[in-house]
């Protein structure tokens, strides 16, 4: 019954993001090197990489393509979560860092600090860390969001605002005396849960948690918008007025969804850490947040599959480009960015939905001339018509 | 005390010897009448000089600074070097300025044959001389024949100082403030009898203050009575800057009586109450100087915004692209014509009007036109652009900083009060009040601005009535990208002129929006002016980088209790 509920789609995606994380590591471990099927040890952190940027770019389409919230600052969220788990990265590093001192992290012995400052307390147990991971960027998110939606700042204010957000953390983060290492961010990491952060097994059971935090958040994601909720989150996105007229409160709506929304980036945030072993200011930049944006308007807003399949195909791209001519690639985003919008409103996976239900109206048309009435289509697929 | 008071006397040449080489009229007078400048020596000698061979006999050449620079001739101590400098500086003669300058700068040379000094240049093997006193050419003399007059650091003090007295009698007023002005830090009590001297003759009030000042500060040195210093430590709070503060904190330390302790600190409390107040005036300044670059960064935004509901993401770019024309205008007069150089600024202005404004045109035409009621597509295809822009500027012009100058009317600065005043930031100032101005001007005055007002307050009625809305966006596009291009000529003066410099301004630009409030100018003027001026007041506080955090802090609290700006438009039409 729930896979009907949540529609094929869904099931294809998750399943797919549980093969690979059986899979690809498989390949990566057990296959020789020769082997034509082999993944190379440098591949698998950054498919890992790929992936915890798919997971970010559904987060962002969860507020971005079912309440119409173009978020400019969700890096920051993500950056949040990293720096929760770098946190305790650094802690797990001990008295092995360049100053040998068990309990500060190098950079504070290299500023001179006495003793850990009372924010660095407890990220020295994992599921202390793991909570933050989640709590900092929720509590954030809620705060802000309570702010800016009960006073109902929207559209591009609310863009221009989540922006500066970023740009403020940005700033903050940059500071050495905030004690989260300043310029360098931290980095250095040795060990996660005792497993050596740089070997090839390691590596694969992250990649594998991060196919599977995916997979889950596909679900949850999946799940909400099928609901009634997710139904409510449609009409506040097109008629935010009508839906308060109705009786509703759209402000909850939103409250909720962009909450809900920050912690899955603070999620993908702490998995991405560990795999590219660094996490800096540079990440708050606004001009992350808003590439993140357009993985989700590549991959077609509101879709559920595209933000993922966008964010994949984006980064691949980026990787491939950079490697062959990095000075080019602003322009190939850039360009990214005035195409997907002109020609491509719908995304790729929104624009195949759209010819998809066309034929298939057509066929039906042809059916009905027939004479042969059949019932409906069960369609899984929202209709992605953009907001406003 | 009589020799001294009377050394600043303006010599009367009468009593000179005839060789004085500037008398001629006198030499003429005297030629012919010998005998008579006999009887007059002997009766001026008999009258003048019996008090002074008295004293020291050497005061009998004290009306001739001539012969005393003769006296720098032979080898010599350091000590009677020394001695020969104040004895000019006795003369009061401001002509000995020309010696004393060239002795300090080791151009003062005597001969070996008959121990005549001059001003001696070198020539290749020889030596130009001039006479010390006029400065007129006296031949030349071989190299080996000329010996320097040797000077080291603490002669060269005593030259300075000597002039400082000298120029206090000087005829031009700027000079005698130089140096009650150099006496004012200098603090030396023997100076105390030349300046009160010269404050009795002194008839300009300005320099008049300067020489009470510089009297007031060699009495704090000296040893004169405390209820006297007491005294002058009030001319020092009034005068009020750090280098009085830190002689009254001298004198008040030093102070004995209970009286004169409380005059020096009621007069430091004065002076730090001066500086406290300067230095907000700084602040102010400096806040207003930042605000109007945000004015000049953000006015073009607030239009096209105002009236397109659009933002441009690509609106800091437009103002990179107004630098980087500034810098091809430089380039193209430094190569080809460098005479104009002066005039550089005014020449890119135009220029980088148009092409920004024309950059901005086609993207309204091109793109923008494409994707109207979609406001957040809007901002994400201008964000590409504004990408492309800044990658395509990287290519041509390179990543680096590129060097744009800044004209001699846009250089260095001036001082009001306590107050550092530049002259880029004093014209950045006036132009971004003449930029506000005219674009109040085209709003209100013309046809154009009447359309784009009507466009602002209702898109539909306006075009039920008629008026090309579109016609009216891409006016509005190329206009505020214009304007952007405009705020480039100026911001190159300021700042570095590379690929990132409209990164820098974006985010201010719209926080000046957000915060001032769409389709009202004026709202875009309070807005960057206020954000300047609370951004520097945090700054001595929290420090610049968090205080720009605190203000976005601010804004996004007060966006909150004002969703829609300081100057919020009124109607039904806001909740589109």
């Amino acid at each position: 019954m729930i896979i009907r509920y949540l529609g094929a789609r869904v099931w294809i995606l998750v399943a797919a993001l549980v093969a690979a994380a059986i899979l690809v590591p498989l390949a990566n471990l057990a296959l020789p090197a020769n082997h034509p099927l082999h993944v190379p040890s440098y591949l698998v952190p950054l498919i890992g990489k790929y992936v915890c940027y798919a997971m970010l770019a559904l987060a962002l389409d969860l507020v971005w393509g079912h309440l119409g919230i173009l978020s400019l600052g969700h890096g920051a969220f993500f950056a949040l979560g990293g720096y929760a788990m770098g946190m305790y990265l650094m802690r797990q590093i001990g008295a092995r860092g360049v100053y040998g001192n068990p309990e500060l992290p190098d950079f504070m012995v290299f500023l001179n600090w006495q003793e850990l400052p009372w924010y660095w307390y407890g990220f020295d147990q994992f599921w202390f860390a793991a909570l933050m991971v989640m709590v900092v960027p929720g509590l954030l998110g809620f705060v802000f969001g309570y702010f800016a939606f009960r006073s109902r700042v929207t559209g591009v204010y609310l863009s221009i605002i989540t922006q500066a957000m970023t740009y403020a953390l940005l700033l903050a983060f940059f500071r050495n005396d905030m004690g989260f290492g300043g310029n360098n961010g931290l980095t250095d990491f040795k060990d996660i849960l005792g497993y050596p952060i740089q070997a090839d097994t390691t590596r694969a059971a992250l990649f594998a948690a991060s196919c599977i935090a995916l997979a889950l958040a596909v679900l949850c994601v999946g799940a909400i918008i099928r609901s009634k909720l997710g139904d409510l989150m449609i009409a506040v996105r097109d008629a935010e007025s009508r839906t308060r007229f109705i009786g509703w409160r759209p402000e909850y709506v939103k409250l909720f969804a962009f909450t809900l929304s920050a912690v899955m980036a603070g999620i993908a945030g702490a998995l991405y850490v560990p795999q590219v072993g660094i996490i800096n200011p540079g990440e708050f930049a606004p001009v992350n947040s808003i590439e993140i944006v357009v993985w989700a308007a590549v991959g077609g807003r509101g879709t559920l599959l595209g933000p993922v399949i966008g964010a994949l195909l984006v980064n691949y791209g980026k990787s491939v480009f950079t490697g062959l001519a990095p000075e080019y690639w602003l322009f190939v985003l850039g360009g990214l960015f005035v195409v997907v919008t002109i020609f491509l409103p719908r995304g790729i996976v929104g624009t195949i939905d759209h010819g998809w239900d066309a034929l298939k109206a057509r066929r039906r048309a042809k059916n009905r001339e027939k004479g042969e009435s059949e019932g409906t289509g069960n369609d899984p697929n929202l209709a992605a018509s953009p907001a406003e | 005390m009589i020799g001294r008071s009377a050394l600043f006397k303006r010599p009367t040449s009468l009593a000179g010897p005839p060789d004085k080489p500037t008398d001629r009229g006198l030499a003429f007078m005297i030629r012919p009448m010998p005998w008579l400048l006999a009887l007059l020596a002997l009766l001026f000698g008999s009258l003048l000089s019996a008090p002074a061979t008295a004293q020291e006999p050497a005061t009998t050449a004290s009306g001739d600074p001539a012969a005393i620079v003769q006296k720098f001739g032979g080898k010599q101590s350091y000590d009677e070097t020394e001695a020969v400098i104040s004895e000019l500086a006795g003369t009061g003669d401001p002509a000995v300025a020309r010696p004393l300058r060239a002795l300090r700068d080791g151009d003062l040379y005597w001969r070996e044959g008959d121990q005549a000094v001059f001003i001696a240049t070198r020539d290749g093997d020889e030596y130009d001389l001039l006479d010390p006193m006029t400065g007129e050419t006296a031949g030349t003399a071989p190299r080996g024949e000329m010996e320097k007059v040797r000077v080291k650091n603490s002669i060269r003090n005593a030259v300075t100082l000597a002039l400082g007295s000298l120029t206090l009698r000087s005829d031009n007023p700027a000079q005698r403030l130089r140096a009650a002005q150099t006496l004012f830090s200098e603090a030396d009590p023997e100076m105390i009898a030349p300046l009160t001297e010269a404050i009795a003759a002194e008839e300009d009030p300005a320099v008049k203050t300067a020489m009470a000042e510089a009297r007031a500060s060699a009495i704090l040195a000296s040893d004169a009575p405390e209820a006297e210093k007491a005294e002058e430590a009030r001319i020092l709070a009034a005068r009020g800057d750090r280098e009085a503060l830190a002689m009254l904190s001298r004198f008040a330390d030093s102070a004995q009586t209970p009286e004169a302790r409380s005059a020096a600190l009621s007069a430091i409390a004065q002076v730090e109450n001066n500086i406290a107040f300067w230095n907000q005036a700084q602040n102010v300044w400096y806040g207003l100087s930042l605000g109007s670059v945000l004015l000049l960064a953000a006015i073009g935004l607030a239009i096209t915004f105002g009236v397109m509901g659009v933002i441009n993401m690509a609106h800091g770019e437009m103002v990179m692209l107004g630098a980087y024309t500034t810098f091809v205008v430089q380039e193209f007069i430094r190569t080809n014509v460098p005479g104009l150089f002066e005039w550089s600024l005014a020449i890119a202005l135009p220029l980088a009007f148009l092409v920004s404004g024309l950059v901005g045109l086609v993207m309204e035409r091109g793109l923008i036109r494409f994707l109207y009621g979609r406001p957040l597509e809007t901002l994400l295809a201008t964000f590409g652009v504004s990408l492309i822009l800044q990658q395509a500027v990287r290519t041509i012009f390179g990543p680096t900083n590129r060097e744009v100058g800044n004209p001699d009317w846009m250089s260095g600065a001036f001082e009001v009060g306590l107050m550092q005043v530049t002259w880029n930031r004093l014209w950045i100032i006036v132009f971004a009040i003449i930029v506000f101005v005219a674009l109040l001007a085209v709003l209100n005055k013309t046809s154009l601005g009447l359309q784009m007002r009507a466009v602002t307050q209702n898109r539909r009625m306006a075009s039920a009535m008629g008026i090309r809305t579109p016609w009216v966006d891409a006016m509005t596009f190329a206009l505020g990208s214009g304007i952007a291009g405009i705020a480039g000529v100026a911001l190159s003066q300021i700042d570095n002129v590379s690929p990132n410099l409209g990164q820098g301004y974006i985010i201010d630009s719209f926080m000046v929006v957000v915060f001032g409030g769409v389709g009202n100018l004026w709202g875009t003027l309070v807005g960057a002016m206020t954000l300047g001026v609370v951004n520097k007041f945090l700054e001595p506080f929290a420090g610049a980088v968090l205080g720009k955090i605190v203000v976005l802090v601010l804004i996004i609290l007060f966006i909150q209790k004002r969703p829609r700006g300081l100057f919020a438009q009124k109607g039904r039409f806001v909740d589109a």
